[in-house]
């Protein structure tokens, strides 16, 4: 009967003690039967009687004021229910507290080609858009400011009347140590320039929202958003109407990768029409206007500067990151935080200096997409410890293996690292890609390139400062035996409604099928801050176990009583709760149930989840502490043709210490799925623009952005590291957005192995490949790449003493006990 | 103003139905909207991005692009016409399985273009899967397990006892 052994409530890190029935299974996932007859709904698929339709004007200039807007004709046409204009809306909001610089309609001026500036309710679609026609708005084009570079060299006109200075929105300037010191020590220094190129999430379904404006009074709002706890605030925040009169429900969205994760002009839009119209309302957003909602990878230069010793041990490094935001602020204070933050969690970096930047353009606002902030970053440094390496004559697998930062340890930038399964990551790929049979050893043409890195499992601290938890879970036992777990968590595909049913049934000894799962509704669910920073597994793992163990406290008094056994023999498991020592001796899960039912009353328990401090007390500490941190490693495999420049990939391997499955076979799909999605960024995904000074969106279609179909996806080997970490539940960390990361630059660096060009630029385009070709048959410099980065007004550093120098995490001169940094 | 609406009779997953809609509308808007099947998603409604897949006499076609008129008289199968009563076609039951579903949202659309390739071909190497849905975008999985989804499928189809690999599920050891 060992299938009945007891388990323990210990989950600290000592997986090996552990028995798991659920934990690590590949289980079909709760909603899979749904996804695969048609059967979710999807935000669009909500038909409500006598729903109204609601579209949006949007700007045809990308940075124009606004000086007068008479939508009188479009009032006057039938079947025309309602017109909004910024001044129905004229409350700012904004996903940060520092940024809350939107209007649901543009107030007095508009920042990008599709600025909202106008809303209809009508009858139909059809209705609406023609409504939208008649609509007529009068502006006064101001200069447009193409990228970041021009917007730091000009100030004029401020796109925003708030910036750190002129047209940047954001400064930071971090030092922790003496950078300098370490460039003396160092054998070799070397500097490179790199350009990340913005990209968007893509997903294939568009946004949409609908609202109803109960007779009573409250408002109900549905949307295919990531984050209906910020949703929820920015609505009563806008329509001024008390939160407690408003219900906002996530569907289960057609993908999100980040890309609805920000409170939207269309969501609060709907909202006042319904209230106004008295009607239930929808908004469906073309495909066109997904490109202008984007919020995705900020186009983003980077010049980067580190000393070695000649065994490849890092004595210092400089980074400075200059990023395009696009019209508004959106997630971007924390994205330019991130883009210096994990530079050093994965090599030891004793002393570390960032500087970064964030310039206000006039193009649709940048934000968090898959990785944020951090995958620019990781481009440039494993690109540039792969030249450091070649430099020292090191193989670039050995260079990282022999340097890699330990375990529960602190960083230069105060970042705590728990458990690090880099190494054994490295050791997967490089054995199974036959690194070194391959390595500078293919034919011309052919080549191979590695590279690692790491992501954090969710945010140390909130978006807006409360000391609440980040994740809270019910949980309401049944007497028929059912269990109900309602948890504010947000399902996007990513499986994390499974992930709540596999954990309860674990600790519970039930089958996750027979555990209903209540998601995304602020009025049945406690409050999860949402899908994205890689959390959602951790935090409400976390909250979901702490509320079934004390279920499972609450009822096993009561069994221990009838079966006249000590309580604490008393164990869960295949459905049934039993003594641990006469494991026939026992009862039904739903007879358990009832007993404590009728001794206790309504069997129901709570659970929630805070993460631990952060050890770093500077301004800027906020980004960048998370409980655990995964780690990825990568080898790609290229064909590049030198006659045309195109690249192929054929093969990648990739290993992720995702510190302990949950659902095999979801951890397996967030793995391939990042590996696919690092490839289209790697390869050919771009937002380009055109015209008009370059900020008319060249591409906004889903043909002419190109992302990969099946014909261009490489075959994944994958390896699943498993090093369980004592915060996460059961040990587990993320995987959905980690094993992006080291993609790009490990075809980048492979591109080099294959042809011997440096392309410092992603997507690495076969232009690109083809004029680095063409100059090193000229002899010149065998690259391309950005060739300068410009001066920026840095303002005084924030110098912080890394541990090893002594110090609490306080910059210098810091009021003792101020922690700021609320920009997770 | 809307033009006067057009009735047409078709075979929608294997019922007659009489359907009265805008004659502008395309295949897309009379099955979401004027039938009720919300099944069938839509990505781009210019014909890029095969999320509104749907079979028109056994043919995978672009429902976004054909108009609803254009479909007097034929078969139309939408992803509410693949399970058989209760029982998932071994397709959904594969794509389940694997993860092949993750957001959902394109898979109504593989499903079906899937299930015409089976039909011509029951025994697809690994590339002809890839030729077949190179016309579906999918922005989650990779497409990896999807092509393997079809290939367990295709082999239950064909009568073998096939279950996923370790691999596939699990992992490289």
């Amino acid at each position: 009967m060992g299938s009945r052994k007891k388990k323990t409530t210990e989950r600290r890190n000592d997986g090996k003690r552990m028995q798991f029935r659920v934990v690590g299974t590949a289980l079909r996932k709760v909603d899979a039967t749904a996804k695969v007859t048609g059967a979710t709904r999807f935000a669009d698929d909500l038909f409500l009687p006598r729903m109204l339709y609601a579209k949006l004007l949007r700007s045809p200039h990308p940075h124009a004021h606004i000086t007068a807007i008479d939508a009188s004709k479009a009032r006057a046409l039938p079947g025309v229910k309602a017109v909004l204009t910024a001044k129905d809306l004229p409350i700012p909001f904004g996903i940060l507290p520092v940024s809350q610089d939107e209007h649901a309609l543009a107030l007095d001026k508009v920042r990008f080609v599709g600025d909202p500036v106008a809303a209809v309710a009508a009858t139909t679609e059809e209705i609406a858009t023609a409504a939208l026609d008649l609509i007529d708005v009068q502006y006064e084009p101001l200069r447009a400011f193409p990228d970041a570079i021009d917007a730091v060299e000009h100030p004029d006109p401020a796109i925003h009347d708030y910036a750190d200075a002129g047209n940047i929105h954001k400064l930071i300037d971090l030092e922790f140590g003496d950078v300098d010191a370490g460039f003396r020590e160092a054998d070799l220094v070397r500097e490179d320039l790199f350009f990340f190129e913005g990209n968007t999430h893509l997903p294939m379904e568009q946004h949409a929202a609908a609202a109803d404006w109960s007779p009573g009074g409250r408002l109900t709002v549905w949307s295919s958003t990531q984050t209906p706890h910020y949703v929820h605030r920015a609505l009563a925040k806008v329509l001024e109407l008390p939160a407690a009169r408003i219900r906002v429900i996530a569907c289960p969205n057609g993908g999100g990768f980040g890309g609805k994760s920000d409170p939207f002009s269309h969501e609060i839009v709907v909202a006042k029409l319904a209230i106004l119209t008295g009607r239930p309302i929808k908004i469906t957003l073309t495909r066109e206007e997904v490109f202008y909602c984007h919020r995705g990878r900020h186009p983003t230069l980077m010049w980067v500067k580190t000393g070695v010793k000649k065994d490849g041990a890092i004595t210092g490094m400089h980074f400075k990151s200059l990023l395009d935001g696009g019209g508004y602020g959106s997630y971007g204070v924390a994205s330019t935080y991130y883009t210096g933050a994990l530079q050093t969690v994965t090599y030891p970096i004793p002393r570390y200096k960032f500087q970064g930047a964030r310039a206000f353009t006039n193009k649709p606002p940048c934000g968090p997409k898959r990785g944020h902030g951090t995958p620019q970053p990781r481009f440039a440094l494993e690109v540039h410890l792969d030249k450091l390496a070649e430099q020292l004559g090191m193989d670039p697998a050995e260079l990282r293996l022999r340097h890699l930062v330990p375990p529960n340890s602190l960083t230069a930038n105060w970042l705590r690292v728990g458990t690090m399964g880099l190494g054994r990551c490295i050791e997967k790929v490089v054995a199974g890609s036959e690194w070194k049979r391959r390595f500078k050893k293919l034919p011309y043409g052919q080549g191979i390139g590695l590279a690692c890195s790491s992501y954090i499992t969710g945010a140390g601290l909130p978006i807006y400062w409360n000391a609440m938890p980040h994740s809270g879970v019910q949980l309401k036992c049944d007497r028929g035996g059912g269990v109900t777990v309602f948890c504010g968590s947000t399902e996007i595909g990513q499986g994390s409604d499974s992930i709540l049913a596999m954990i309860v049934a674990e600790v519970l000894g039930l089958d996750p099928l027979h555990i209903a799962i209540v998601t995304g509704d602020t009025d049945l669910t406690p409050v999860d801050l949402g899908s994205y920073s890689s959390r959602v597994t951790l935090m409400t793992g976390n909250a979901a176990i702490q509320a079934a163990e004390r279920a499972r406290d609450l009822i096993a008094p009561h069994i221990a009583r009838k079966l006249e056994v000590p309580a604490e023999r008393i164990a869960f498991a295949d459905g049934r709760v039993f003594d641990v020592e006469q494991p026939d001796h026992g009862l039904a899960f739903a007879e358990a149930v009832q007993l404590a039912e009728a001794a206790e009353g309504t069997v129901g328990t709570v659970g929630s989840y805070t993460p631990p401090r952060s050890a770093g007390r500077y301004r800027g500490a906020g980004v960048g502490p998370s409980p655990a941190y995964s780690y990825s490693a990568c080898v790609a495999l290229v064909d590049v043709d030198p006659a045309t420049g195109i690249v192929r990939v054929p093969k990648i391997w990739i290993a992720h210490d995702v510190g302990r499955v949950i659902n095999a076979a979801s951890v397996m799909g967030q793995i391939e799925g990042s590996v696919y999605m690092g490839l289209g960024e790697a390869l050919m995904e771009e937002m380009a623009y055109r015209g008009n000074r370059n900020v008319v969106h060249k591409i906004p279609s889903l043909l002419e952005y190109k992302s990969p179909t099946t014909l261009e996806m490489c075959d994944v080997v994958t390896y699943v590291v498993e090093d369980p970490d004592p915060n996460g539940p059961f040990g587990a960390k993320e995987c959905g957005q980690g094993p992006l990361l080291p993609v790009p630059p490990a075809v980048a660096n492979a591109v080099y192995d294959a042809v011997g060009v440096r392309i410092d630029e992603v997507p690495i385009t076969p232009e690109k490949v083809f004029k680095a070709l063409r100059r090193k048959d000229k002899g010149e410099e065998p690259r391309f790449g950005p060739t300068r980065f410009p001066e920026i007004p840095w303002p005084e550093p924030t110098r912080v003493p890394p541990p090893w120098e002594g110090g609490d995490g306080t910059a210098v001169g810091q009021s003792v006990g101020r922690t700021v940094g609320r920009h997770a | 103003m809307p033009d006067a609406k057009a009735k047409i009779a078709l075979d929608v997953n294997g019922e007659p139905v009489e359907v009265a809609f805008a004659p502008h509308k395309t295949l897309l808007e009379v099955l979401r909207e004027d039938l009720g099947l919300t099944g069938t998603k839509h990505g781009c409604e210019l014909g890029e991005c095969g999320t509104c897949t749907v079979l028109v006499d056994g043919t995978p076609v672009l429902s976004c692009l054909v108009l609803g008129l254009a479909c007097a008289g034929r078969r139309v199968k939408t992803v509410e016409g693949m399970a058989d009563g209760g029982v998932l076609h071994p397709l959904q039951k594969a794509f389940a399985e694997l993860g092949a579903a993750q957001c959902g949202y394109c898979t109504p659309a593989f499903l079906l273009t899937a299930d015409a390739l089976l039909a011509e071909n029951p025994h697809p190497a690994r590339d002809q899967i890839k030729e077949a849905l190179a016309g579906n975008l999918c922005r989650c999985t990779g497409y990896i397990k999807i092509y393997e989804a079809v290939e367990l499928a295709a082999a239950r189809m064909r009568g073998e006892k096939a279950e996923p690999a370790r691999e596939t599920l699990y992992g490289q050891p």
